[in-house]
């Protein structure tokens, strides 16, 4: 495949498992977990460069998990301590970011891993860190992650989809039935923190809270029932980081930074056209309604 | 090691962000009241793209103009999560989190635009970033603490009104209180500490300021007054110990310094604080066990006649 083709090809795969996971951080109402989520996985990632001294992919993806899993601990037992939940987000994810920045800019030195790097993603690298797979030769690493970490992330929903909807619109019936709610909390957490860094090469820490919360808004505008949203959410995630790629390489910028730009874009048009809870539809319905 | 405490624009620094983190302690405080802390991480994301904007219109680095341009890009990122929240079911987490990610996406393609065309004056703009209170000059200095000082004195002046305002919200309307101008100079504030405080500490962590003392604070006390000053005095401590130690390595940024200052006072808080601390809970605990027992000691049993 050319270069440009994997290129594309990754962001597509972060677009779509992206925004797959967002559309239960968003109807979870926890869309700022995502965010600290996103940035305390980097300091899972020092963590496991600092003890393998290397920066391949799979001590990373261990070191987000448990980053993502301690954050969601964290959280938790704040909040069990009295201080507000977005409180306690505030505080355990600035804290382990700032660790994480500190262990970068003092003890690793000018190593390869650098904050920029880290934050913004460069999805141009991907091609060239290739790996051997059987049957489908060379493959870029960032992207055979990426595949793996997408099918994890379909099977785990679509083998538990029932479950999933219970937790999700009423925890207190899925409790009721005896599905482990809390459980599911964590395997959730987990999903969420292997998808950030995942997409962590592709896109960098930041960028991957556009791509979980904007394209999951977007959707949850366009549409009530919970697979479409997922479909749909997935697509607006597949559209905005090709048309992010574009719009980068068109006026030489960021891609990462255009990508979270196009999904505004897109989160834009769905908040002023979409016909069911849309901006205008909202001034259009009533008038609809008086003539009828 | 000592003369960096000696050479006078290091003197000036220290004050400026001792200053910075008391009036971000405090605002941090209304804002943890109003149950919006994590606001105060959206808007100071939001902030970048018109740090940029206002960079790229002068092609130097003038910070009074550079702070309105964050206020504007701030302002607009929070009516837009105001708008977002009122006038679609998109809930007020998500709003932030979009607003947050989109505005900082904005901010750094403009600056990778930036930093192509501008050669080498663009080094201070990675700054906002991260924040590197070295870099500030004097002028800087002034303006964080014109600032810092008029937010101190609007908390101090107003304390009363905040009061109402935060905590009975309907006795201020009886009372004539505009919410909507409360509202308004709430956010104000908000935004304004916001943006003087990216240039010391970054826009990623800015928040941390806003959001550790009051939290902090709120361990110690649970009158509304001394949490506010304990949060001032909390986030001017972090803010002083923070720059001091970023000062000893070269090149190391300061507000993660800050930030896990901020966060050292957060954990002596939790486990010594004398309102809800953990110390303080297991030795309660402890108390009640010796008074339950003491009270439900057994009554000396009669003797029970065998019955055989």
């Amino acid at each position: 495949m050319s270069y440009e083709g994997w290129i594309l090809l990754t962001a597509a795969l972060v677009g779509i498992s992206c925004g797959v996971m967002g559309v239960f951080l968003i109807l979870r109402r926890m869309a700022m977990m995502a965010d600290a989520i996103s940035h305390t996985v980097l300091l899972g990632i020092v963590t496991a460069y600092l003890i393998t001294r290397e920066l391949s992919g799979w001590h990373m993806l261990v070191g987000a998990i448990i980053a993502g899993l301690l954050t969601a601990v964290f959280v938790q037992w704040l909040h069990s301590l009295g201080v507000q939940q977005d409180a306690s987000i505030g505080v355990v994810f600035t804290t382990l970011f700032a660790i994480g920045v500190i262990m970068i800019a003092t003890k690793t030195g000018n190593v390869h891993l650098d904050v920029q790097h880290a934050l913004m993603g460069e999805i141009t690298f991907v091609p060239w860190q290739t790996m051997e797979i059987p049957l489908l030769g060379e493959v870029p690493q960032a992207t055979f992650i990426l595949s793996i970490v997408l099918a994890i992330v379909l099977v785990m929903i679509l083998a538990f989809y029932k479950e999933w909807k219970i937790t999700t619109f009423d925890a207190a019936l899925a409790a009721s039935l005896g599905i482990p709610v809390m459980l599911m909390h964590y395997v959730f957490m987990t999903l969420v923190s292997i998808t950030t860094v995942a997409s962590f090469d592709a896109v960098g820490a930041i960028m991957v809270v556009a791509m979980l919360i904007t394209p999951a808004a977007a959707a949850y505008l366009w549409t009530d029932k919970l697979s479409i949203m997922l479909v749909l959410s997935a697509v607006f995630g597949v559209l905005s980081a090709i048309g992010g790629y574009y719009i980068a390489s068109w006026i030489d910028t960021s891609i990462s930074g255009s990508m979270a730009f196009a999904t505004g874009i897109l989160f834009l048009i769905s908040f002023i056209g979409s016909p069911r809870h849309g901006f205008i539809s909202r001034y259009i319905r009533p008038v609809t309604l008086a003539k009828e | 090691m000592l003369d960096i405490f000696l050479s006078p624009n290091a003197q000036w620094v220290l004050f400026s962000t001792l200053i910075l983190g008391t009036a971000a302690g405090m605002v941090g405080c209304l804002s943890y009241w109003k149950r919006q802390s994590l606001m105060s991480d959206a808007l100071s994301h939001a902030a970048l793209p018109g740090v940029v904007i206002a960079f790229s219109i002068l092609g130097y680095k003038n910070l009074p103009f550079m702070i309105f341009g964050a206020a504007v890009s701030a302002f607009i990122g929070a009516w837009l999560i105001q708008l977002i929240r009122s006038s679609s079911r998109v809930k007020e987490d998500a709003a932030m989190g979009l607003i947050l990610s989109v505005f900082f996406g904005l901010g750094i393609m403009l600056l990778t635009v930036v930093s192509r065309k501008g050669g080498g004056n663009q080094a201070g703009l990675d700054s906002f970033i991260f924040g590197q209170a070295a870099s500030m000059v004097r002028t800087d200095v002034y303006t964080m603490m014109a600032v810092a000082i008029v937010i101190i004195a609007v908390v101090i002046i107003g304390f009363k009104e905040w009061k109402l305002f935060l905590f009975d919200p309907d006795f201020a309307k009886g009372l004539g209180l505009s919410s909507r101008l409360m509202d308004g100079l709430y956010l104000a504030m908000l935004v304004l500490v916001i943006v003087i405080g990216i240039q010391a500490v970054g826009v990623i962590l800015m928040a941390a300021l806003l959001i550790i003392p009051p939290v902090s604070a709120h361990y110690w006390t649970m009158s509304f007054k001394r949490m506010l000053v304990l949060s001032a005095i909390f986030g001017g401590g972090s803010g002083l110990l923070g720059t001091l130690i970023s000062t000893m390595g070269k090149g190391w940024p300061t507000g993660p310094f800050i930030v896990i200052a901020s966060a050292s006072i957060f954990l002596v808080s939790v486990l010594a604080g004398t309102q809800r601390g953990l110390l303080v809970r297991a030795l309660q605990l402890q108390l009640q066990r010796k008074q339950h027992r003491l009270e439900s000691r057994p009554i000396p049993r009669q003797p029970v006649k065998e019955g055989k």
